[in-house]
């Protein structure tokens, strides 16, 4: 008994997209151009990153609080070992991808292993985080080489080449299908849905839920930490105390594209959507001169509405067919 | 080869400050249905937990395919071949039916990719073999709990169990359903499969079961060949002494008894023109199939579900009731089926959820006035003996049957009249059911009045004066207590189908 309707539901996250697009390209002031086109691209960076990293977190049910300041922290410290501790440039690379890695650990070990409700140990880091990073940095501005600069190819590597390409598209295009790969096609994946779905059976089903769950938070770490390349490699200049709200940008991005805050199902599709939609509708206010404000107005809508589209879409697949 | 399966001897269970396992044993043969029975604490789903390796045991061994184990993990107990059906199901709703069959065992391609075809290919296989129509790429959570139940065996197969733990497993389940499992039951047993079967329904055993083990207290009470043991002696051997489960013989309400409650043509979703009458001092049972409709028009009733048409009259009057709370101020009470979901607030205090309903009573000005909550609680717990260490403590700490008196204590405070009992004693053990028995009829001499949804014939049959028999929405038969049998209830009950 397979029927196999067209399923209307899964298509309005894309049509949101589509629409908002379109809509923008006839109201706004050349928003249909190569330039806001690259200036979307650009913003989403480091949120697609982040926001790929929480959707993991979010399937196991689970929530991370401490993606911006992780980010921050991070950039903040690998900025350091760049400008005070004279590091070569990749090592610095690297130092933020380790720091955001631990911080993941870190909250991975709190709420597998010890127990804390995801809410509460995440919170923790997120301040943590954000005062470490002023802490190491002596609260100082961290300023990562810009183009031309002797280090500066790490610029044209991760942002955009010196014939504009914007290159960091390319980048998240490739982790994106890394991260659907993992989620998808590996145990790791697999587990993480059956641990949103019902930890316990997946307990007694012989799988060791807790090193599982704990991975989860550091692969989110870890996505954080190249968030935190990417923003350096796009904005130049870190500046400590700060962070704190962006982790909202990227749980947003999950949220619109359909993944349930109550675990076990989502998409990285969806996410990935979801933070385009985000900075589609920001360039695009923008296109037609209002401030940024109006956009997190209307981040703050456009939530709302996909969480009752979600609640809709339960509903209908929550029913049991005899 | 010896045809001893497993072997379970003294097994010692401490927990601080209780000794839950005191010498507990079973055996199971192979290709046998071994039931485990024993009132709710009576250790069967704690020795379940030594057997399946979540609980570790301090005495006494485990001997299982002639050789001694030490069972050290669930994931140990599946290796070796004992499998769980568990009460609550353990599989992930969002997950499909074979990847809830692999779980843990994923086939693999190239060592790191996860191989979904092979393993839709091999689910779909095996649920052919055990004659189940069910698509390998459906989310379990679109599955009835019947064929969720059917996936879990699935799953226990897949990992080549030869011994099969089923806690429960018919509470769920339809009639039709029950005799599904049973005919699955029975091919597994005619494979050479040991099953453990715990259950409630004492009817049961008698068709599925080839021996019976009975728990009381932690300790072993004895092993019976079903076939030669009767109802009674099992109950007796449960509660370690007689009860007697005699049928009432004739109403004890006269006739001309005043009406207190009528409905008229009652139309809700799965209630076809429902029409009854309840009289003073009467317990008016409802018997029917799971789905009838019984539980749809009670809540039809009480205006917990909105109705399509009906009048109701209490005490003669006619009444508007459209929400529950319209129901409770014209004197009627529902005791849900579902007591942890709609009944009680778990989290709160015995003494807090005996005045929940009537609030406004209990104040003074603007604060709650803590001597008189007080005062009414206490007397409430001595007069329908709710076991309690105080009025403070938290109704999740005590047992089913606790909480169901803290339900009817809840009712009696805010002065209901009728009383419906929404299946009162299921998931209660005998000891705790004989209780609920005799408080509701103490109920009935104050002059309350009662209905009683029930799908277990021998309470229908022991406390109702008149039954009231559904089926598929409609009501079907009316039989007075003295006409009623098991045979003449089925008969009503499976009409219209």
């Amino acid at each position: 008994m397979t029927t196999k309707k067209f399923d209307l539901t899964k298509f309005l996250a894309p049509m949101v997209l589509v629409i908002l697009y379109g809509f923008f390209s006839i109201f706004g002031n050349r928003f249909f151009s190569t330039d806001y086109l690259i200036n979307i691209l650009d913003g989403s960076y480091y949120i697609g990153f982040m926001a790929i990293g929480v959707t993991f977190v979010i399937i196991t049910g689970g929530i991370d609080l401490s993606l911006g300041t992780t980010m921050m922290c991070a950039a903040l410290i690998g900025g350091m070992a760049y400008n005070s501790w004279h590091w070569p440039m990749g090592w610095c690379l690297a130092l933020v991808l380790v720091v955001a890695t631990l911080i993941g650990l870190l909250n991975g070990i709190m709420i597998a292993f010890l127990n804390l409700p995801p809410f509460i140990a995440t919170l923790g880091t997120q301040m943590m985080g954000m005062g470490f990073g002023a802490i190491v940095t002596k609260v100082q501005t961290m300023r990562y080489p810009t183009f031309g600069t002797a280090d500066g190819w790490f610029k044209n590597f991760f942002y955009k080449t010196t014939t504009g390409f914007p290159v960091g598209a390319i980048w998240l295009a490739a982790f994106f299908l890394v991260a659907f790969v993992l989620l998808n096609k590996t145990r790791f994946g697999r587990y993480t849905y059956a641990i949103g779905s019902n930890t316990e059976a997946a307990r007694l089903s012989g799988i060791k839920t807790k090193p599982w769950l704990a991975a989860v938070y550091t692969f989110c770490g870890f996505c954080c930490g190249a968030a935190g390349v990417f923003y350096a490699a796009v904005y130049t200049s870190i500046i400590p105390s700060t962070g704190n709200g962006q982790e909202l940008l990227g749980i947003a991005g999950v949220v619109i594209g359909g993944t349930s805050m109550s675990g076990g199902t989502g998409t990285l599709v969806g996410t990935i959507i979801g933070v385009f939609v985000m900075s589609v509708l920001k360039q695009g206010l923008m296109s037609m001169g209002l401030q940024s404000h109006w956009q997190t107005f209307f981040t703050g809508l456009v939530v709302i509405g996909a969480v009752l589209l979600d609640q809709y879409r339960v509903k209908q697949g929550n029913k049991v067919i005899h | 080869m010896s045809d001893i399966l497993l072997e379970m001897k003294n097994i010692q269970k401490f927990f601080p400050g209780v000794h839950a396992l005191d010498n507990a044993n079973i055996e199971v043969r192979y290709g046998e249905v071994h039931a485990l029975v024993g009132e709710n604490g009576a250790g069967k789903s704690t020795l379940m937990k030594v057997l399946n390796g979540i609980y570790k045991k301090d005495g006494g061994q485990i001997i299982y395919k002639g050789e001694e184990i030490e069972l050290s993990s669930p994931l140990d107990a599946q290796k070796r071949g004992i499998g769980m059906i568990h009460q609550e199901l353990n599989l992930m709703p969002h997950l499909t039916v074979a990847e809830n069959i692999f779980i843990g065992k994923e086939p693999m391609a190239g060592g790191v990719f996860l191989d979904q075809k092979k393993a839709n290919q091999a689910a779909k296989e095996l649920l052919t073999s055990m004659h189940l129509d069910i698509e390998p790429t459906r989310r379990i959570k679109t599955l009835t709990v019947a064929k969720q139940q059917m996936v879990e065996i699935a799953k226990a197969l897949n990992n080549n169990s030869e011994l099969f733990v089923m806690d429960e497993p018919t509470s769920p389940l339809t009639d039709t359903e029950i005799e599904e499992l049973f005919r699955f039951i029975r091919s597994l047993r005619a494979a050479g499969r040991g099953i453990i079967y715990i259950s409630h329904r004492l009817e049961e055993l008698w068709r599925i079961s080839d021996r019976i083990t009975v728990m009381r207290d932690g300790q072993y009470v004895g092993t019976v060949n079903t076939a030669e043991v009767n109802r009674q002696d099992i109950i007796s051997m449960m509660v370690g002494r007689v009860i007697y489960e005699e049928p009432k013989q004739k109403s004890c309400v006269s006739a001309d008894a005043p009406v207190v409650l009528e409905a008229k043509d009652l139309v809700a979703p799965n209630v076809k023109n429902v029409s009854f009458q309840l009289r003073q001092g009467e317990i008016l049972g409802f018997a029917g199939l799971v789905g009838a409709g019984r539980t749809e028009t009670m809540r039809a009733l009480f205006g917990a579900d909105p109705r399509v048409k009906g009048e109701i009259f209490v005490n003669g009057q006619k009444v508007e009731i459209h929400s529950p709370s319209d129901a409770v101020k014209h004197g009627i009470g529902y005791l849900s089926e579902d007591r942890k979901t709609f009944g009680v607030a778990t989290g709160l205090s015995v003494r807090d959820n005996c005045v929940m309903a009537d609030l406004p009573n209990y104040r003074k000005g603007p604060l709650m006035n803590d001597k008189m909550i007080d005062a009414v609680t206490t007397d409430y717990i001595q007069k329908i003996s709710i076991k309690t260490p105080s009025l403070r403590q938290l109704v999740r700490n005590l047992s089913g049957g606790n909480q169901q008196k803290i339900v009817i204590a809840k009712w009696l405070i805010k002065r209901c009249n009728v009383l419906i009992f929404d299946e009162p004693t299921r998931g209660i053990d005998v000891g705790a059911k004989s209780e609920i028995y005799k408080l509701m009829n103490k109920l009935i001499e104050e002059g309350k009045s009662i209905i009683m949804i029930s799908s277990e014939m021998p309470e229908l049959l022991r406390m109702s004066d008149r039954i009231v028999v559904m089926s598929e929405g409609a009501i079907t038969g009316e039989l007075d207590i003295c006409n009623a049998t098991q045979t003449n209830i089925m008969t009503f009950a499976t009409m219209n189908m």
